[in-house]
């Protein structure tokens, strides 16, 4: 994502999951009813929320997303008849694992976002940029070579990391 | 770098979109931007890409520059996804080599800031042609089209569409629940501007349909599950026990005249309970079907079970039969046409204008068919003391452009309150006084009805009216009904008072409208009005290919409108028809049997059961005709080994990684950006 650290300093850096039907096309309807919202948010288009791997999900965190959001139709209403389902039972599974991980979990969000909800399109990407900001970057590329760093520090040599391993 | 296919060569083009895209996003940076990036040979904006010329410069630059990867940053992909992949297929490369980037629903139109739009169109450019050089050639897959058509409801939309296709030749089957087809406009008296009787232009369409070859009339009757795809769905339709045998009655209406009722007693739905039926009915003289119902809420027989059961002795053709029972049909179509209408407005929903507490407010549908000849006063328009009004309201945009009800304008009720001042006037003599917020008379020869009307010295009163009370407040109110409204052209609150109130009620979804789109797998729009596929360019296409929709099902609209989209949608359907097949989607999911472990885990995750388990080569295996390509077996998968065209991992993690600017360093022009 480009550098948007500019003048005013850190933004959040989301990354979007949408699904074709309902909540790529609420985002379309957004568009087209011109509802100003913060630029933060990649959107992804996929077909179904149901296609969303959760690698697809560490692999955003892991690249340096400061979040990650899924939308797709609401309960009921997939195009995929229970898609939708799918990404939810994943949503909760991932979503204790990445607090386990440490990373927080407002930096990850599910919504079902119907065709015609342009509106709340709009809302949720504004509400996850406000929540977002005062968690802070996540940032962990950047993380990484730092606990790089840290391991290097408490390592001194091979052998030791050997050890430690086995 | 993968490299399937030799070197990588991508064109990337940026529309302006007019000023659309360009007034928002600097698209002369970022061509300038992604020119820089790895494997683009040629980086273009231009102002309409979708134009003739613009899509010429994409096939020319293929055949030029020997381009095998496109990516055309413009607007949505469920706009001009197509539009743009024929174009690379025209260029003589294959269409799916093609990736759309969305900067103009997803950043020009959302966004203020410049700089940030830029950046952020940017990043969609550097992602899209980074996956886009995962893309592999796929091959078309096309459809057969079952030639018949299933048309659901059977108002003027429906009964128009349904005519359409089977006078071209075409299978229709035509499902109304009703137990007569007709809908809203078999209500009414009159139709605006023209003033022609409503009747006189729809019951020969309707006993067209009934006397059709090619049309399967099924009223009294609802689909209850639709399954299948564009081309192939199996439709089944829950066929209502009238207790009357279609084939035997022929509509003598003997039965009635024999009922034990002596006297009609339940109220009677087609006039909106003005009048009475009893428990065995025809709804109206002209239904079509002409077979009576009889229904099993009111029948005694139904009841108690000891009725002396007078309309069988009275049917000679033994058309009545008391057990009969629901059926259930299957019916395999190609493509469905919705036409399922709208509902009038509640009007107790606005207390505040007395309707259900004061007799002679009523509404306009229930005016309607107290001024048609066949209504429950033989169209003598009284009030409920039987009396002629002498002053007669009408009150505008009741559920209406209103904050507090419906958002929306109804479009028709101006139209059709100025319709019922005429009639109001000329069968009573009444003054009749229009409280309105804005005439829109938009529409051939509307205005000049609005004009006659005025000249007809009928009164407009601008401004939404307050209340309407029974108190007086001087003695010459006393025994009226009093509206008040503000008289916004001249700044003064009015008390009118008058004999009766016409509340011009609002359309709105039908109450089922949820379920009938969940039922046929569409959307619907913020009102819960179906959702059309574009608002210009695919009135009555829907997103689900192979579904259209017609009518006031899609939004508020008169006669000559839906009509005109009944037209459409039939031409649509029998476009597909005609030309026997459709291109699908080739996004559904392939099996990599030599890294498939055998685990099972995408089985149970198809609600399609496309995958099963092959237990000769303990490999899952897929049965492409069942895949409908929503992915989730793939985001199962824990080898890797399912896999969707257009949506694999590789393409998926592309994006990714090109968002995230981890593959390519971001140019020096980033920081040029204004």
């Amino acid at each position: 994502m480009s550098p948007e650290v500019n003048s005013n300093g850190w933004e959040p850096r989301i990354i979007a999951f949408f699904c074709n039907w309902c909540t790529y096309t609420a985002a379309d309807l957004a568009g087209v009813s011109r509802l100003r919202h913060a630029p933060n948010v990649r959107i992804i288009r996929l077909m179904c929320s149901g296609r969303v791997d959760p690698q697809f999900v560490l692999d955003a965190f892991v690249q340096g997303a400061d979040g990650v959001l899924i939308g797709g139709c609401h309960p009921g209403d997939c195009h995929y008849m229970e898609g939708n389902y799918k990404a939810l039972r994943r949503f909760r599974l991932m979503r204790r694992m990445l607090e386990n991980m440490g990373i927080e979990p407002q930096r990850f969000r599910l919504e079902w976002i119907s065709a015609s909800e342009g509106e709340r399109v709009r809302t949720v990407v504004n509400e996850m940029v406000e929540t977002l900001r005062p968690l802070g970057p996540l940032a962990l590329p950047q993380q990484r070579v730092r606990w790089d760093e840290e391991l290097h520090e408490h390592v001194t040599d091979e052998k030791e990391v050997k050890s430690h391993a086995g | 770098m993968p490299d399937h296919n030799g070197s990588i060569r991508i064109g990337f083009y940026i529309c302006h979109c007019g000023h659309n895209i360009a007034a928002t996003v600097d698209v002369e940076a970022v061509a300038r931007y992604v020119s820089g990036l790895p494997n683009v040979v040629v980086s273009r904006e231009y102002k309409y890409m979708c134009s003739d010329p613009g899509q010429e410069l994409i096939a020319q630059d293929i055949h030029d520059l020997n381009l095998n990867r496109v990516v055309v940053a413009s607007c949505s992909p469920l706009l001009h996804e197509t539009t743009f992949r024929t174009a690379v297929e025209r260029g003589g490369l294959n269409p799916f080599y093609f990736q759309m980037v969305n900067v103009r629903e997803n950043v020009s139109w959302v966004h203020e800031d410049r700089r940030a739009a830029t950046l952020k169109a940017m990043d969609l450019a550097r992602a899209a042609v980074h996956r886009v050089t995962f893309h592999k050639a796929l091959e078309r897959k096309f459809v057969h089209i079952h030639p018949d058509v299933l048309v659901v409801g059977g108002g003027i939309a429906g009964i128009h569409a349904a005519l359409t296709l089977a006078n071209s030749g075409k299978k229709v089957y035509l499902v109304e629940r009703e137990p007569t087809i007709g809908g809203h406009m078999a209500q009414f008296d009159k139709t605006f501007p023209t003033l022609d009787c409503a009747a006189c232009i729809l019951t020969p369409k309707m006993s067209a349909v009934k006397a059709h070859p090619n049309i399967k009339l099924w009223t009294y009757s609802e689909v209850s599950s639709v399954e299948g795809y564009v081309g192939s769905y199996t439709v089944k339709v829950r066929r209502k026990p009238r207790y009357v045998d279609e084939e035997l009655c022929v509509g003598c209406l003997a039965c009635i005249d024999e009922c034990v009722y002596k006297e009609p007693k339940y109220a009677d739905s087609f006039n909106l309970g003005l009048s009475k039926r009893k428990p065995v009915y025809l709804p109206f003289p002209q239904a079509t079907p002409k077979i009576v119902v009889i229904d099993p809420e009111t029948c005694i027989q139904f009841k108690s079970g000891k009725c002396k059961q007078t309309c069988v002795e009275a049917c000679d053709r033994e058309a009545i039969d008391l057990k009969q029972a629901e059926t259930v049909e299957e019916i395999k179509v190609g493509t469905i046409v919705l036409a399922t209408g709208y509902k009038t407005f509640n009007a107790r929903r606005t207390p505040q204008y007395g309707y259900g507490r004061f007799p002679n407010v009523f509404t306009s549908l229930e005016v309607e068919r107290l001024i048609n000849a066949s209504g429950p006063t033989g169209g003598h328009l009284v009030t409920r003391e039987g009396r002629e009004p002498r002053t007669v309201g009408i009150i505008h945009c009741v559920g209406s452009r209103d904050r507090n009800t419906n958002r929306w304008c109804s479009r028709t009720c101006c139209m059709y309150s100025l319709k019922l001042a005429h009639l109001l006037k000329e069968h009573t003599g009444a003054e009749v006084y229009n409280f309105y917020i804005d005439i829109r008379a938009a529409g051939k020869t509307y205005e000049e009805f609005y004009d006659r009307l005025l000249e007809e010295n009928v009164h407009f009163i601008r401004g939404r009216v307050a209340e309407v009370t029974d108190v007086a407040a001087i003695p010459e109110e006393e025994g009226h009904l009093i509206i008040r409204a503000e008289d916004t052209m001249i700044g003064v609150v009015r008390r009118i008072p008058v004999d009766m109130v016409v509340l011009a009620v609002g359309m709105e979804p039908q109450a089922d409208a949820g379920d009938v789109r969940r039922l046929f797998n569409i959307s619907c729009s913020t009102e819960g009005f179906f959702l059309e596929r574009h608002p210009k360019l695919a009135p009555v296409e829907t997103f689900t290919d192979g579904i259209f929709i017609a009518g006031a099902c899609q939004g508020p609209k008169d006669i000559p409108d839906s009509v005109a989209q009944a037209g459409a949608a039939a031409a649509q359907a029998q476009m597909l028809i005609d030309k026997g097949e459709v291109e699908l989607e080739p996004n559904t999911a392939f099996i990599d049997e030599e890294h498939c472990s055998g685990c099972k885990s995408c089985i149970p995750l198809c609600p399609f059961h496309a995958l099963s388990f092959n237990e000769a080569t303990g490999k899952a295996q897929l049965n492409a005709a069942l895949c409908k390509g929503c992915g989730t077996c793939v985001a199962a998968c824990p080898s890797g080994s399912i896999q969707q065209n257009l949506f694999e991992d590789s393409m998926i993690f592309g994006e990714i990684d090109g968002l995230m600017n981890m593959v390519y360093e971001t140019g020096k022009e980033v920081a040029d950006v204004a």
